[in-house]
């Protein structure tokens, strides 16, 4: 186990390095120099190399680079360029709004397709299983940021039932909670169909296995051995499932925060990319790579731990 | 696409004895039966016709302005309603489709390629050949590609060029995985090891051996990709990223459709309906021929 621990934590790093060094050199690419860029046309050249100095610009590349990282090491992600703010802070600001929504839509998701693919599984092809594989590819098909256009049309502007800009007052937790189900059911529909699917092909699996034949053979009914016995372990590929989608829920609340005018990490990175301003998309990229390599790891370390058998496999 | 596999098993198939029918039929018999992939392939051949053939169907110039008539819902004149400035939607539509069908057909086959041969390369290669290559496809996964998208953006700014290099970037370590899984599945099959004891070099054990049992799978992987790349081209143009006004494409028409939503419903709907239909044909599509030519990889994925 701590073999395993150790060798997984050590590829999470090494991602986490790749992505800040690929970043870096990404932004070190960008056409324009930064010092005339933070301090506009009329800055003296002595000023200039003040700031250079002082921001260690005038320092070889690699340099920079050790210099980038232990700054972020030691969390400071730097300052945003025109009002000079945290990047941190701004961040630590913007954080549990993109969370809440990417927790939300999974969590919903999850309630409605985990049981949906597991009573499509008790039963092959009845009608719920055939109503089940129809939702799935539909939700599917449709991409989330149609499936937010779409639902703004119908529940907003049609049938004018909740709130379509914002994310509700600060302090009133039942508004924020009503700007937030038009995004979480957007963001999280294509995956009902997803984990629908995901539970039903692994559930069917493991009911062929011989402990299920066994509790079939004591007389269990169907619905006990599904839920108490087999969904231990059909579970396990659907959670390395969610954990890896992360990204791809991560992506799809960029769309959701911009469409509806929320808050958050990927509204941020939107308009800071608009407003070329690199400090704050730098810092706020890094924080979504960690928070996805973060959630894979749970998910791989979860699934570790509840099956015995993946921890020798690595 | 359903001609090349079904070709590869004709030939395998040629050396048994006459049974009336060979297997590339009965694999096309099994297909033809499957209502939904015949379905699937009905819309798919909607995409490529709609694309190829948008100025013939088309039924006004893309970019005509009609300012009396703008903002109007579904007219005899106007099909699908029209745009902010009187463009017909319908037309432009299709000529969004051209858009949508360049950046999957490139896309596609460029990471294909790509992926096919970094993933043989990293199934059959030294080990260290192989970590590294892995280690590459994760740290690529490890971006969320909206997010990768608007980085790329922000340096070199918006244009169809950069979001085919984000499609095909995304979409190599997909394939590269799959290849790697059955080339390393092969890669001590008695065949090959028999080839590499006659002496023939790694190129053409990977070219002339390898692949041809490798590519199967991946080309239904492919059949199952064209969606999620249309999709990217579509969202990353909705932001403003990709493809740029005038020209018509369904994330451009979604966008300006989004803007104006409060005036007239028609453009989201008619700018998200083939979006769906695309996806939905290439999932049908993409199922039906897994079903019937790599039935074992029907559990995977």
């Amino acid at each position: 186990m701590f073999l395993y621990l150790a060798k997984r934590l050590l590829l999470s790093i090494v991602i986490i390095l790749l992505a800040v060094a690929t970043l870096f050199l990404m932004l070190h690419m960008i056409p324009g120099d930064p010092v005339s860029i933070a301090l506009g046309p009329r800055a003296t050249p002595e000023i200039q190399a003040a700031y250079a100095a002082k921001m260690h610009l005038d320092k070889p590349l690699p340099y920079q680079f050790l210099i980038f990282l232990s700054n972020v090491l030691q969390g400071d992600l730097g300052s945003d360029v025109f009002s000079n703010r945290s990047v941190g802070l701004t961040l630590s600001e913007q954080l549990p709004f993109t969370v809440s929504l990417a927790v939300a839509a999974l969590g919903w998701s999850a309630l409605v397709g985990i049981p949906l693919g597991c009573l499509s599984a008790i039963r092959p092809n009845s009608w719920l299983d055939r109503f089940t594989g129809i939702l799935s590819v539909g939700t599917i098909a449709v991409p989330s940021f149609l499936v937010s256009i779409w639902a703004i049309l119908l529940f907003s502007i049609a049938l004018r039932w909740l709130p379509v800009i914002g994310a509700g007052d600060e302090g009133d937790i039942l508004d924020q909670l009503t700007h937030l189900i038009l995004p979480a059911f957007a963001v999280g529909l294509g995956w009902v169909g997803y984990l629908a699917r995901m539970v039903r092909a692994s559930m069917l699996e493991v009911m062929g296995e011989n402990y299920i034949r066994s509790a079939r053979a004591f007389g269990l009914r169907p619905r006990t051995i599904v839920f108490r016995y087999a969904l231990k372990v059909a579970i396990l590929p659907t959670i390395t499932l969610m954990g890896v989608g992360f990204g791809g829920l991560l992506s799809g609340a960029v769309f959701a925060e911009i469409i509806f005018s929320r808050p958050g990490v990927g509204r941020i990175i939107y308009d800071m990319v608009l407003a070329r301003n690199f400090p704050v998309v730098q810092g706020a990229v890094l924080a979504t790579i960690v928070l996805y390599v973060v959630v894979t790891l749970i998910a791989d370390l979860l699934v570790s731990w509840l099956d015995p058998r993946v921890r020798d496999s690595l | 696409m359903s001609v090349t596999p079904s070709d590869n098993y004709a030939t395998v198939a040629s050396p048994v004895p006459d049974r009336g029918y060979s297997i590339a039929r009965e694999k096309l018999f099994l297909f033809a039966r499957n209502p939904l992939g015949m379905f699937g392939l009905l819309l798919v051949f909607l995409f490529f016709a709609g694309a190829i053939f948008a100025p013939v169907f088309a039924t006004h110039d893309p970019f005509a302005m009609d300012i009396p008539n703008r903002l109007a819902g579904p007219t005899a004149q106007h099909w699908a309603g029209t745009d902010q400035l009187g463009r017909d939607t319908y037309t432009r539509v299709l000529y969004g489709g051209r858009v949508a069908l360049e950046v999957a057909a490139i896309g596609v086959s460029v990471s294909l390629v790509i992926g096919l041969i970094l993933g043989m390369l990293a199934g059959y290669g030294p080990a260290w050949l192989d970590n590294l290559l892995l280690l590459l496809f994760d740290t690529i996964r490890s971006f969320p590609t909206v997010i990768l998208a608007l980085a790329a953006v922000a340096l070199l700014g918006p244009s169809l060029k950069l979001v085919l290099a984000i499609v095909i970037v995304t979409s190599i370590p997909g394939y590269g995985r799959l290849a790697r899984t059955s080339t390393l599945a092969l890669k001590n099959a008695e065949f090959i090891i028999a080839e590499r004891s006659l002496g023939a070099s790694m190129s053409r054990t990977l070219a002339r051996h390898i692949m041809p049992n490798v590519i199967g799978p991946l080309l239904i992987l492919a059949a199952m990709d064209v969606p999620v790349v249309v999709t990217i081209e579509a969202g990353l143009s909705f932001l403003g990223l990709g493809v740029q006004p005038p020209t018509a494409s369904w994330g451009t028409i979604l966008n300006e459709g989004y803007l104006i939503i409060r005036d007239t419903p028609w453009m989201v709907i008619a700018g998200g309906i083939p979006l769906v239909l695309t996806t939905l044909g290439f999932t049908f599509l993409g199922e039906a021929l897994r079903d019937v030519l790599d039935p074992k990889l029907r559990k995977g994925r």
